[in-house]
């Protein structure tokens, strides 16, 4: 079970007056009713709950400013939120806490077809973004795969991946700039034209920092001209070692498609009883895809082809349809759907050296003998992003917090490997405690100073990332000092 | 000084009681740089691990740019955002300087290849961040602010890379009659098409230059497609090859300024001064010479300007009070004693 600190009582104490003032800083967007704050009381990491003391919807960067001001003088702490997707619990509020939520602020500020970006309010959702600019031939790159729900803010916060990013990137690498709101209501801009400022990349730090250095209420993001076309490949291995071996020399003969997908049979299994996608049941599977025009996709798969064939592969099934993508892909776009009916599902996300992937995946499977849990995986293998599902019954007492340690030494392995806890979902709160296993504790204090820089009071979204006993003494230092105006 | 172990290079800060300036192989210091006495950085040099088929490099940050180039080059890979750097230049020196050449409009900057980073801080402490995966959120991302942080907040003794296959073939288009201004629509509509650019800038001499780089049929139907669409612009021939390497300002004259912008703001700066030595970045990044202290007024615009040789530190505009108020808090939080005085 993962642990939050105990609520601050003297904000607790002053939650009326709290209230009132958010109120009349802010007529008409603060909700404070206990039926309607339940949409708030989680993120996609639905294991873990609590109401907030209140939330508040602005409509402006302005609005933005003057509720972090309110709240920085009243020393209430306030969590961001965009659409509430995390998985990681990054939006979670805590009972002491505001929600500052900018599911108002969706507005298209400006788009620039010359100088290749779009500027936006940060609640607009990720798909949107694209959707504003599509007529004039472009797209937003960076495609997770909630990018219907998810906001562009909760992407910068969590510097956000997708299946197309061995390509193109995550969001640092699409993101040009920001307006950020800074606890104490100051209104900065970072970044610049290519993404540049004059001075330290801040911009490069605010993106990923859970929420935690800032408010983003504006980006300006890089857009590209859309590929002529793309078509995938799926191409079925008699096992997981082999599927491995197959990724790693496509890669090493110099062709980086756009996506590279892997399943493996537990989660084939589960799709097909699902989607009915028409994947052959096999050890592990691939979905490669490539773009271009008709001539380049065709030449850089008879070289993919060519590569495959070294690997015996069950089947090599190219796309001749716009149809025939679209199945293609729906297994791999229904895989967490299909999780879901098989039960109560973690998914996990730590990323390791692709090289490392045939022990790791061995490891799990020695892992989920252990534990008498199972485990699917599904994953972006050009990048070694691993995401494995692992199957428990929340009904069952014990159960979640077997499925909680196994995660947690799935993660270790990823870490001893050579690689990291989390690729694209983020800390938050699901695998704060495990950041020790990563970090030295100097690793971590040098992370926490530039927190302090940002937010002196520790009042952003305070309880995340870091393992609590690493925060508290800077957490706590506010507790010791009284309020400006209450 | 010159340590050669990253344990050395700790003590060394630790015991410092004057500010140090961290210098690779000195080959692009700023106005302002060089001032304390030196940390010389090239004896932590040599590569740690290398592994092609997962596109990842971690070298120590004094190794020679060549030498990286070197030993990629063996394997069919490169740096994908083309640094540039002279006889001695180091990767860490690459690295803090967020050094990128043309193929960043397609390819990033060197802090988008930059996927992991060792330093130690103002205090004598070893910091890790990031680590040798491409994808990885797990805590801030120092690694982007190390990136370009030119020296201000810690010595680099280790990075790690994202590399890329070196593409087989490569084409130049040029539109050799534009001059600057007039070559900026053209690099926009290359860009802003399903061309896959890999370079779009300008050169006296050789005008407009796109680069296209793949596979042999891909770039042969590319550059058809790109030669017709271009065509409207002026005559479209095919460009020097060798230009690409002739894009940095390699003598710099008594004040060079680097100006980056948006590309739509280039040709209004450019109305106010004298002829750039080139644009890149599809004219995002200007290099203009001009004489001492002659830097002219410019309408308001998105980016900023750096005089990057001359005696004194200047950009312009200067940064707002909050940034600026940021910068100095990060710093002096990472250096509290002000070891690393770098640059203004
Ligand atoms: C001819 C020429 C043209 C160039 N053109 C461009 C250009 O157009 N765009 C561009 O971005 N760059 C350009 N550069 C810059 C150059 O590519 C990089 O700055 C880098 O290669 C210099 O390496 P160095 O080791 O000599 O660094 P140095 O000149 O020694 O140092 C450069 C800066 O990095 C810091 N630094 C060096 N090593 C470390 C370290 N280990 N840890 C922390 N800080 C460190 C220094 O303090 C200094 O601030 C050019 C360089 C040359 C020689
Ligand atoms: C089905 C499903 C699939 C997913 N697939 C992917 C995937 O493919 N790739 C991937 O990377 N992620 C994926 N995610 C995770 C999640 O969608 C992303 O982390 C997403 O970016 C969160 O955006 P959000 O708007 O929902 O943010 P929220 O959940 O509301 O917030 C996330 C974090 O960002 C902070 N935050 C939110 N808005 C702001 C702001 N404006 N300024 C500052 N901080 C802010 C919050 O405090 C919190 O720490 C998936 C999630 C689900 C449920």
């Amino acid at each position: 079970m993962i642990q939050m600190p105990p609520p601050d009582a003297s904000v607790l104490a002053q939650r009326q007056a709290i209230v009132q003032a958010l109120r009349d800083a802010l007529p008409g967007a603060v909700i404070d009713d206990a039926a309607e704050t339940r949409a708030y009381e989680c993120d996609a990491l639905s294991a873990y709950r609590c109401a907030p003391l209140a939330v508040v919807l602005p409509s402006t960067t302005e609005e933005v400013s003057r509720l972090m001001r309110l709240c920085h003088d009243l020393r209430v702490p306030v969590v961001p939120r965009g659409a509430g997707t995390s998985l990681a619990g990054g939006s979670m509020p805590t009972e002491d806490a505001v929600i500052i939520g900018l599911s108002r602020m969706t507005e298209v500020l400006e788009i620039a077809p010359g100088d290749r970006l779009i500027r936006v309010q940060a609640g607009r959702t990720n798909l949107s973004v694209s959707g504003a600019v599509d007529g004039l031939g472009f797209f937003y790159a960076p495609d997770p795969s909630s990018q219907l729900a998810c906001a562009i803010g909760g992407n910068i916060a969590m510097n956000s991946g997708g299946a197309h990013c061995l390509k193109y990137g995550v969001t640092t690498n699409n993101l040009l700039g920001v307006t950020l709101v800074l606890m104490d209501g100051s209104v900065v801009e970072l970044g610049g034209p290519m993404g540049e400022g004059s001075g330290l990349d801040l911009l490069g730090v605010v993106c990923g920092s859970e929420g935690q250095l800032g408010i983003v209420t504006e980006a300006t993001l890089r857009i590209l001209p859309k590929p002529a076309g793309a078509r995938p490949v799926l191409i079925g291995f008699d096992s997981s070692e082999t599927a491995g071996a197959c990724v790693a020399a496509i890669i090493r003969a110099g062709i980086i498609p756009v996506a590279i997908e892997f399943m493996d049979s537990p989660c084939i299994r589960a799709t097909e009883a699902h989607a009915g996608a028409g994947y052959p049941d096999c050890g592990a599977l691939l979905i490669v895809e490539v773009e271009g025009t008709a001539a380049e996709i065709g030449e850089q798969l008879t070289l993919i082809r060519d590569i495959a064939t070294r690997f015996d592969p069950i089947e090599f099934r190219e796309s001749r349809s716009e149809d025939e993508s679209r199945r293609i892909w729906l297994g791999r776009k229904s895989a967490f759907g299909a999780m879901g009916q098989m039960g109560d599902y973690i998914c996990l996300d730590g990323t390791i050296p692709v090289t490392a992937l045939p022990q790791v995946l061995a490891g799990i499977g020695r892992l989920s003998r252990d534990y008498g849990l199972s485990v699917a995986n599904v994953f972006h293998a050009g990048d070694g992003n691993m995401h494995p599902l692992i199957i428990y019954d929340a009904n069952k007492p014990g159960d979640l917090d077997r499925a909680e340690a196994f995660g947690a030494d799935i993660l270790r392995l990823c870490v001893q490997a050579g690689g990291c806890l989390t690729g694209e979902h983020g800390v938050g709160i699901e695998k704060r405690d495990l950041m020790s296993e990563q970090f030295a504790p100097a690793d971590m204090e040098a992370q926490m100073r530039v927190k302090d820089a940002f937010d002196p009071d520790w009042l952003l979204n305070p309880a995340k990332v870091f393992p609590l006993e690493v925060s508290a003494s800077r957490r706590e230092r506010r507790l010791n000092r009284p309020a400006d105006a209450a | 000084m010159r340590p050669e172990t990253e344990g050395q290079l700790a003590e060394l800060v630790r015991d410092a009681a004057a500010p140090l300036s961290i210098i690779g192989g000195g080959t692009r210091l700023w106005p302002g740089e060089g001032q304390g006495e030196r940390l010389d950085m090239t004896g932590l040099a040599g590569v740690t691990l290398y592994e092609p088929e997962a596109l990842t490099l971690v070298v120590r940050a004094g190794t020679a740019l060549e030498d990286v180039r070197q030993v990629l080059a063996a394997e069919g890979q490169m740096l994908a955002f083309e640094p540039w750097g002279r006889q001695g230049s180091t990767i860490g020196g690459v690295a803090a300087a967020n050094a990128s050449g043309p193929r960043r409009v397609q390819a990033g900057a060197a802090r988008d290849a930059l996927i992991g980073v060792r330093f130690v801080n103002g205090q004598g402490d070893v910091v890790r961040n990031g680590g040798r995966v491409m994808k990885n959120v797990t805590g801030y991302d120092l690694v982007k602010l190390m990136a370009g942080s030119r020296g201000q907040l810690g010595a680099l003794t280790e990075v790690s890379l994202r590399t890329a296959p070196i593409p087989p073939v490569a084409a130049t288009l040029a539109l050799a009659d534009l001059d600057a201004a007039a070559a900026i629509p053209a690099l926009a509509s290359a860009l802003g098409g399903p061309f896959d650019v890999s370079g779009a800038a300008w050169l006296p001499g050789h005008g407009a230059l796109i680069r296209l780089e793949g596979l042999a049929a891909s770039v042969k139907a590319r550059v058809a497609d790109l030669t017709a669409r271009l065509s409207v612009f002026g005559t479209v021939s095919e460009g020097d090859p060798d230009a690409w390497s002739l894009l940095r300002p390699a003598a710099l004259s008594h004040e060079t300024w680097r100006i980056v912008c948006r590309p739509g703001e280039a040709a209004t700066l450019l109305a106010h001064l004298p002829a750039p030595s080139s644009l890149d970045w599809g004219g995002a990044l200007i290099h203009v010479d001009l004489p001492v202290d002659c830097f002219p007024e410019l309408p308001p615009f998105s980016g900023h300007a750096r005089r990057i040789s001359g005696a004194e530190p200047l950009v312009v505009p200067a940064p707002d009070p909050i940034t600026a108020r940021l910068e100095r808090d990060v710093k002096s939080r990472l250096d509290p004693r002000g070891i690393f005085a770098g640059a203004a």
